[in-house]
């Protein structure tokens, strides 16, 4: 049997990132398996730029950001397997893996990273109701289409979902000759970045209409218009808004989902808030060895923080291996009024260098609101924003030293008023 | 001259060709769409009935029970997927309890085996995530679960593989009477054939009026149903029917011969038979009533909801047989339990081809088989390395939600029924059918079919004409080095 210190799954950025990390922690049999061709993951098909301006200070399109990672590579003794499918981890952490080129493998780690990312929402997962033409897709599909394929999919567009994939891909096709006749919204904001919402939509004069979704497809062979509708306060369509507009193609952009199949076969459960698993500070998981970091963990809105992530997973198995992850923890972490979920959902101060950052978001727009940290009754710190935006994930550092004057406890994330 | 051409290649169609393809006879299907099994076939509750529901007397009571019998062995031959899972009718009250003992009198004179009625507790222990409501049950041990359109695909290959032509993108378009045989007029030229079988479903009215016997008309009767992810397969593995109250049928839960579970459907006539649109309304009824039979049905799994029409005739019975016009045979308004009574009646319409005169010497080469997919899925580790050293595609995974190789998609392709249609490929292998719903894999089964057939990626349709998925190259206008951008 094959055997390595460490067995990445996945090598889109938070496996590459975990992987590059742990080698600089002196871990040195590495194993990285991807079940595509090519290492990058879905950066492979963002062929836009904005990815890397927190990370490396600059902007890069979605292939270099992979590339910077996978020449640091090239001087290191990590292994790769591209085409090769993970097919389940025991419990004892023996990987069975298949490839065409190497067949059937079972791998005995010591430790592993899951970096499997996310998938999209379908339509069936929206319940879109009306014909089932061709024509349909979610916004990640037809950009691997037209980036990687080299194939238009329709050449009148309407979006549905304002997700950060939905903008960028209306801002491609009108690029490639489409029509985007409007981006439909059903929450009364986008939950795409603003940045995205200006370069991909204002700038071409793509509407996005907010508080409107599509009520019915119609087309028998090909999608031929979609009914849209404007919502109530409760999302529910209203009759008299109703308005047909003539497309050959709706783009799906409506949200990602964790791929924790694997994480789940392997007896781990999932958190129903971030339908990741449930992580401590340096992205272990409940089951001894494995760690998990990226869009597996929770859907990040920047590729920089899922590095981030990998970073604290690569240094979490280097720990592990050492024998010096403290497994229990100090504090838990609890999702308040107004913030959906908050990763990690747990910390050991031992295995803390300067501070912790928890990610989180918050379930709608917050106008002049604070998010602040309780233990009890005592506030231990507060994040201001000028505007909390459910599409923009809260980067909320702790310094170490507050918490470590801290008794344990339950850290619970709240937005209040100003 | 043909001797028989069949119209229609649904699940009724390809059992015919199949039972036909026993004997020495030269039998052509012809099929409006591009693949067999893509209306009706395609989108039901994919049940094998135990044969106590249809009532006594009538050719559904008299066929269900025997096409029920007729599946193991089926199954063994061909490979379509089938499990006996049991079902149950459950009973909430009293007047459903009833019912109950109806269905069972009733089973018992249609000859379905495997029936009794249980208590709500024996119900619960066999499936604990039942109701608590559920007071009664009628078992039926022999009912299970199969899929449809793998089983008309399974049909066709081993028909084909016997000797049945099978003709796509052919619609029939008027059918004439000379002398002893017929001349059937389709977008494709000519057809002649001394026995004409309508087997064309939700059309076969239309096809029978052709002929000038229009003594019946096929209502299309829609059913919506809503597909759950495989982590609720939980919820039950067997079929859940609710007992009738007040003249309404409840809705199933059931799992799926892959371990979904399919809930549904709705029973509305509808005006157009080509009509298998999902509205909101429907699929929200659907979830609720469904609830009622399980403790809860998570709506966040839900991957699909899609629709089918059954082809219910205004007889409400099956209608089978040679009509007015000698060697026109009809085999129409096949409704629930059609699926179940398919191999029955493809028996039953050899038998009437012998009465009528035919010929029907056995085919000595005749071959029931059908080899069975080496599903990846499926297969122990060894027996990975050993395919996988055979053959290297088997171990490059095409759709991750289902583990499907491209060894299986490559072999979909080639088994003697032409693919053109991503959903070809789906109903087949069901790469696409997870829940990532394609949105991963389409891409790389569209190279896949393109590399295998030929054709080019815009040809490659989802299903049916005019369903393209491309529309032209990205970069055209720089492959013509700039000209006409």
């Amino acid at each position: 049997m094959l055997k390595y210190e460490l067995v990445v799954v996945g090598g889109g950025p938070a496996g590459l990132s975990a992987a590059v990390e742990a080698y600089e922690q002196g871990v040195r049999k590495i194993l990285i398996l991807e079940r595509d061709k090519e290492l990058g993951g879905i950066l492979n098909q963002c062929i836009h730029n904005g990815f890397g301006l927190h990370r490396f200070k600059e902007e890069l399109t979605g292939p270099e950001y992979s590339l910077r990672y996978i020449d640091l590579l090239k001087d290191t003794t990590i292994e790769t397997l591209t085409d090769t499918m993970v097919l389940e981890i025991s419990e004892e952490k023996v990987v069975r893996a298949i490839s065409a080129e190497r067949g059937y493998m079972e791998i005995e780690a010591e430790a592993v990273v899951f970096s499997m990312g996310c998938r999209e929402r379908t339509r069936g997962a929206i319940q879109l109701q009306g014909d089932r033409p061709a024509g349909v897709f979610t916004a990640g599909t037809a950009q691997r289409f037209i980036n990687m394929e080299g194939y238009m999919p329709g050449k009148r567009v309407v979006i549905l979902g304002s997700g950060d994939i939905g903008l960028i891909m209306a801002r491609r096709m009108t690029f490639e000759g489409a029509k985007v006749e409007a981006v439909c919204e059903l929450m009364p904001y986008s939950n795409g970045l603003t940045r995205n919402i200006v370069q991909c939509l204002d700038d071409y004069e793509i509407p996005l209409m907010l508080s409107h979704t599509i009520v019915k497809v119609h087309g028998k062979s090909r999608v031929e218009g979609v009914t849209i509708a404007k919502v109530d306060e409760n999302l529910r369509p209203i009759p008299e808004t109703y308005r047909r507009i003539d497309c050959d193609t709706v783009l799906l952009s409506v949200g990602l989902i964790p791929e924790n199949e694997i994480t789940q076969n392997a007896g781990i459960a999932v958190d129903p808030r971030t339908s990741g698993p449930k992580v401590g500070e340096l992205r272990q998981t409940e089951m001894e060895g494995v760690f998990a970091c990226g869009n597996v963990v929770h859907v990040h809105d920047l590729v920089d923080f899922v590095s981030e992530e990998g970073v604290l997973s690569g240094r979490g198995v280097a720990k592990y291996l050492k024998g010096e992850l403290e497994t229990t923890s100090n504090f838990s972490t609890a999702n308040g009024e107004g913030i959906g979920y908050v990763v990690p959902q747990t910390v050991n101060m031992s295995n803390v260098d300067d501070q912790v950052t928890f990610y989180m978001r918050v379930r709608s727009v917050y106008d002049r609101h604070i998010v602040r940290a309780y233990l009890g009754d005592t506030l231990v710190a507060e994040k201001k924003e000028r505007k909390f935006l459910p599409a923009e994930m809260v980067n909320f550092k702790i310094k170490k030293d507050i918490l470590s004057n801290l008794a344990d406890g339950e850290i619970r994330f709240v937005v209040e008023e100003v | 001259m043909l001797d028989v051409c069949i119209i229609g290649g649904g699940v009724i169609g390809t059992a015919i060709s199949r039972e036909l393809s026993r004997y020495q006879l030269q039998v052509r299907l012809v099929e409006k769409n591009e693949d067999v099994g893509t209306e009706t076939t395609k989108a039901n509750s994919g049940i094998v009935h135990g044969g106590y529901d249809a009532k006594h007397g009538s050719l559904k009571g008299f066929f269900s029970a025997k096409g029920n019998a007729m599946y193991p062995q089926l199954e063994e031959e061909l490979h379509f997927g089938f499990r006996q899972t049991g079902s149950f009718v459950v009973a909430f009250n009293e007047t459903q309890e009833q019912e109950l003992h109806h269905l069972l009198e009733n089973g018992i004179k249609n000859g379905a085996r495997g029936l009794t009625i249980i208590s709500g507790d024996q119900v619960r222990e066999m499936e604990p995530h039942l109701s608590k409501n559920i007071t009664k049950a009628l078992l039926c041990t022999t009912a299970g679960v199969t899929s449809p359109y793998e089983l008309a695909v399974a049909l066709a290959e081993n028909a084909a593989k016997n000797g049945v032509e099978f003709t796509f993108h052919t619609e029939v378009r008027g059918i004439e009477k000379v002398e002893d045989h017929f001349v059937l007029h389709t977008n494709q030229g000519p057809i002649e054939a001394k026995v004409v079988i309508n087997a064309a479903g939700l059309y076969a009215d239309r096809i029978s009026a052709m002929i000038g016997q229009d003594d019946f008309k096929i209502n299309p009767k829609q059913g919506q149903y809503v597909l759950l992810d495989k982590d609720q397969s939980f919820l039950t593995d067997t079929v859940v029917f609710q007992a009738p109250e007040n003249g309404t049928k409840g809705v199933l839960v059931a799992p799926t011969v892959h371990h979904n579970i399919l809930v549904g459907p709705n029973s509305d006539y509808i005006d157009e038979k080509s009509d298998v649109s999902t509205t909101q309304d429907v699929i929200s009824k659907i979830l609720k009533a469904g609830s009622k039979s399980v403790d809860a049905i998570n709506t966040r799994k839900v991957i699909r909801s899609f629709a089918g029409n059954r082809a219910s005739s205004d007889r409400h019975d099956f209608i089978i047989g040679e009509t007015a016009v000698k060697g026109f045979v009809n085999v129409a308004g096949i409704e629930s339990p059609g699926l179940t009574s398919a191999p029955a009646i493809a028996v039953h319409v050899a038998d009437l081809l012998k009465e009528m005169g035919a010929e029907l010497t056995a085919d000595p080469n005749f071959d029931p088989t059908r080899k069975p997919y080496q599903r990846i899925a499926e297969l122990s580790g060894e027996e990975l390395q050993n395919l996988i050293a055979e053959e290297p595609a088997y171990g490059r995974v095409i759709c991750r939600c289902e583990s499907i190789s491209e060894g299986e998609i490559v072999d979909a392709i080639h088994r003697g029924l032409p693919i053109t249609s991503v959903d070809a490929v789906k109903r087949r292998t069901r790469a696409g059918m997870g829940r990532c719903q394609g949105g991963f894999c389409a891409p790389r089964v569209m190279e896949i079919i393109s590399r295998e057939t030929g054709l080019s990626m815009e040809e490659i349709v989802k299903q049916g004409e005019g369903s393209y998925l491309l529309t032209k190259r990205s970069k055209d206008a720089l492959e013509r080095g700039g000209k006409d951008a």
